[in-house]
């Protein structure tokens, strides 16, 4: 078969919009305003070939995101720089099919999870018992993409400046855990003798944002706390909240836990102030004249 | 008293402590009743509760009661208000034969609507239960709920929706682009929704102001609604905001609704001073509730219910208040408490049903999210089967993407689809005024227009400082 000179994806695109008669919509040019899927135009009334296409493949990279497993390995090949052996723990969901059924399972540990933390902290302790300030912990969560493409950068960022401070705080080696949602911070913080536990999991993953890492700061972690008692930054990723401002948030919410000795509701995250777009502006296009 | 109950089947004898387990283990299969522990332990159990659901009389529903009468106002409303005139019709039938009665040629659209008050929902639940998809569309398609505000919303033949422009920085010129793409997409006839990123009284009355000033711009014939608590909106009225619509989010327990922040007479307030501003010009129901499975259980105030009873128990704080809209966000939640396509399909449908049976304006939010094994195709099945069922209303965003709440419900162009093929139309009030502003060249075929209608037109010249 002859090989005919291969099309660009816009040609192609352009091809599939003169022969099957699609409508264009001019105001898809509004688009500057938002990220929603505006102006798609139509065959007939129903979506043109390629936006129905393009839609697929964003819910497809949200499925993978959801579905495949964390890369141990190549993750803990990126955190060989600040920590040469993190602890690889588990929750009680032994797959995804129970994860996404069971969230319970997901906020604990299993019982050799337990135990190689207990056997850690007593190996750890020489004279006194073994303290530590953060307990970072990544967790797969719903999107191991997130964990996978901004984790490492995201701590990069967040241990520089943390070794920056004045007051230096104690790290406990790094935790990776499989299968597990929010709350196993709860129990991991609280058996590494941690004042604070930071939780970085993958994020529900939305069509346009399937990589998404939220953040979840927990001060005094101990099994049995709800989600009123500790704060969140969401949608860490470069299309998103970059990693320096992440990190600067990050800091922002440490040592104002520590200041008031308290994480949660009690504790306003008043860095994101200014973040809210447009405060004072009122009027839209629809509007003018 | 709550009676246990048995079935003998062969050699082996099935026992159901109360009526509560017996709902339970009837429900067709789900995660959340597997989360909650009621689940039925076998496919077998499961038939055999269903066999003896059937042969429970509906009297049973009203001396026994799920949750206690002193435990829960919405209990108490329940059997406070039940139509004793109204049930005497039904009153000698068991659950078995109200899906036959619901069935029979006897059970006329008219018919229907007179005996509304008399069921209670748990009475709608426990048939639900016995009956297949075919049975729940057949029934609610002959079970007309009509209510107005603007204009009309529920006629046989409609399918109206809402245009749920959401930004994630509520963004008005984000904003007013996707409410631009609704509209000329002919979606809108049920509400202007926004669900606000940032939850507070400035800010709903900032988009509140931002929707009322262009419905009356284009002199759009629809309603407004900012979906925020219902004591903010109290709030926004007082402070002189155009309130149309009241929204909030109800669940079947006290004990849900008190974890949402509020209770029965807090939505009579906002009753009372939402229809004290008398904005409506077709009607004043001036209540939009959105429900869906697993919010109890996602409250810890499940009180060991089902997910599905404790779903239709939030049909009667509706129907309470007259609303505009009620819709069932049914795939929201996430796969524990529906797992897949599957039990989304049958969710949907069975809130469609319980609540038209009840009397209440029911639309559907037919919706999942990524981590449920689910995709459009499900969307397109389950729309299709509820506009079969004359669902109210379905929810219509930019193709299909909630860019602020990361989930994928119907798009403009779902509806579209379900228009032609189903032959429903928008609100005629609605339907006319698509017509006039040129948006459609045929209202009966739904053919949109080619061109930008002119009114449209200019907003987007001035924007672009005059050139085309």
């Amino acid at each position: 078969m002859k090989n005919s000179s291969p099309k660009t994806a816009q040609e192609i695109q352009q091809q599939h919009q003169d022969n099957g008669k699609v409508v264009h919509n001019p105001w898809r040019q509004l688009r500057s305003f938002t990220d929603a899927r505006i102006g798609l135009g139509r065959a007939g009334i129903s979506l043109p070939t390629a936006e129905m296409l393009a839609f697929q493949l964003s819910h497809a990279q949200a499925r993978d995101a959801v579905n495949f497993p964390l890369d141990l390995a190549a993750l803990c090949e990126q955190l060989e720089d600040f920590c040469a052996s993190p602890l690889h723990l588990h929750s009680q969901a032994v797959d995804r099919n129970h994860y996404l059924q069971r969230p319970d399972l997901g906020r604990k540990l299993d019982q050799a999870s337990r135990d190689q933390l207990s056997n850690y902290m007593r190996k750890a302790a020489v004279a006194a018992e073994l303290h530590h300030d953060i307990a970072i912990v990544i967790v797969d969560g719903l999107s191991s993409l997130a964990v996978q493409k901004n984790a490492h950068p995201f701590l990069v960022q967040l241990l520089t400046i943390l070794r920056e401070q004045p007051e230096p705080w104690r790290l406990a080696p790094i935790s990776l855990v499989e299968q597990g949602r929010v709350a196993i911070g709860d129990d991991i913080g609280e058996l590494l003798n941690a004042k604070v536990v930071l939780v970085l999991i993958g994020e529900r993953p939305g069509l346009s944002s399937p990589d998404s890492l939220g953040l979840y700061l927990t001060w005094q972690p101990k099994t049995g706390l709800n989600d009123a008692c500790r704060n969140c930054i969401s949608n860490i990723r470069p299309a998103g909240l970059s990693y320096q401002d992440a990190a600067q948030r990050t800091l922002y919410l440490l040592q104002e836990a520590k200041r008031l000795n308290l994480s949660g509701v009690g504790l306003k995250d008043r860095s994101q102030d200014d973040v809210i777009e447009h405060q004072t502006q009122t009027t839209n296009f629809l509007l003018s004249e | 008293m709550s009676q246990s109950y048995r079935y003998t089947l062969g050699s082996k004898t099935y026992q159901f402590n109360n009526l509560a387990q017996l709902m339970a283990k009837a429900t067709p299969q789900r995660s959340g009743d597997s989360l909650a522990g009621v689940i039925a332990s076998s496919a077998e159990e499961r038939a055999v509760a269903q066999m003896t659901l059937a042969e429970v009389p509906l009297k049973t529903f009203l001396n026994d009661a799920l949750i206690p009468y002193e435990d829960d106002e919405i209990t108490r409303l329940i059997i406070d208000e039940h139509d004793t005139n109204a049930f005497a019709a039904i009153a000698h039938l068991t659950v078995g034969d109200f899906r036959n009665w619901l069935l029979s040629d006897h059970a006329t659209s008219h018919v229907l609507a007179t005996i509304r008050a008399g069921i209670t929902p748990e009475m709608a639940a426990a048939v639900s239960k016995i009956m297949r998809n075919q049975d729940l569309i057949l029934v609610a398609k002959k079970c007309h709920v009509t209510t107005a505000f603007r204009n009309t919303i529920g006629l046989p033949g409609h399918l109206s929706t809402r245009l749920q422009p959401n930004h994630p920085t509520d963004n008005v010129n984000g904003i007013a682009a996707s409410i631009l793409d609704g509209l000329l997409y002919g979606s809108g006839d049920a509400v202007i929704g926004i669900n606000p990123a940032t939850d507070n009284v400035a800010q709903a009355i900032k988009l509140m102001r931002l929707m009322d000033d262009v419905i009356e711009k284009y002199q759009i014939p629809t309603q407004s609604c900012v979906l925020t608590h219902v004591t903010n909106t109290i709030e926004c009225i007082e402070a002189g905001a155009p309130v149309d619509l009241v929204f909030q989010s109800i669940g079947g327990t006290e004990a849900t609704n008190s974890s949402f922040g509020f209770n029965l007479n807090t939505l009579a307030e906002a009753q009372d001073a939402a229809q004290s501003l008398k904005r409506g010009t077709a009607g004043n129901n001036v209540m939009y509730f959105e429900t869906g499975q697993g919010s109890s259980l996602s409250a810890n105030a499940h009180h060991g219910l089902d997910q599905q009873t404790c779903e239709t128990r939030a049909y009667a704080v509706a129907r309470k208040f007259k609303p505009l809209l009620v819709n069932t966000v049914v795939g929201f939640i996430g796969p524990e408490y529906l797992f897949d396509g599957k039990e989304i399909t049958r969710a949907g449908l069975e809130d469609h049903f319980c609540a038209k049976l009840l009397g209440v304006p029911m639309g559907c939010d037919v919706c999942y999210t990524n981590h449920a094994e689910a995709d459009q195709n499900d969307m397109d099945n389950l729309l299709t089967l509820l506009g079969v069922a004359g669902c109210s209303f379905v929810m219509g965003i930019p193709g299909s993407d909630d860019i602020m709440l990361n989930y994928q419900t119907t798009s403009f162009h779902d509806a579209l689809y379900a228009r032609r093929v189903l032959g429903l139309r928008p609100a005629p009030e609605f339907e006319l005024w698509l017509a006039k502003m040129n948006i459609m060249t045929d209202t009966q075929q739904h053919i949109l227009s080619d061109t930008l209608p002119s009114q449209f037109a200019r907003s987007l010249k001035a924007l672009s400082g005059g050139q085309p």
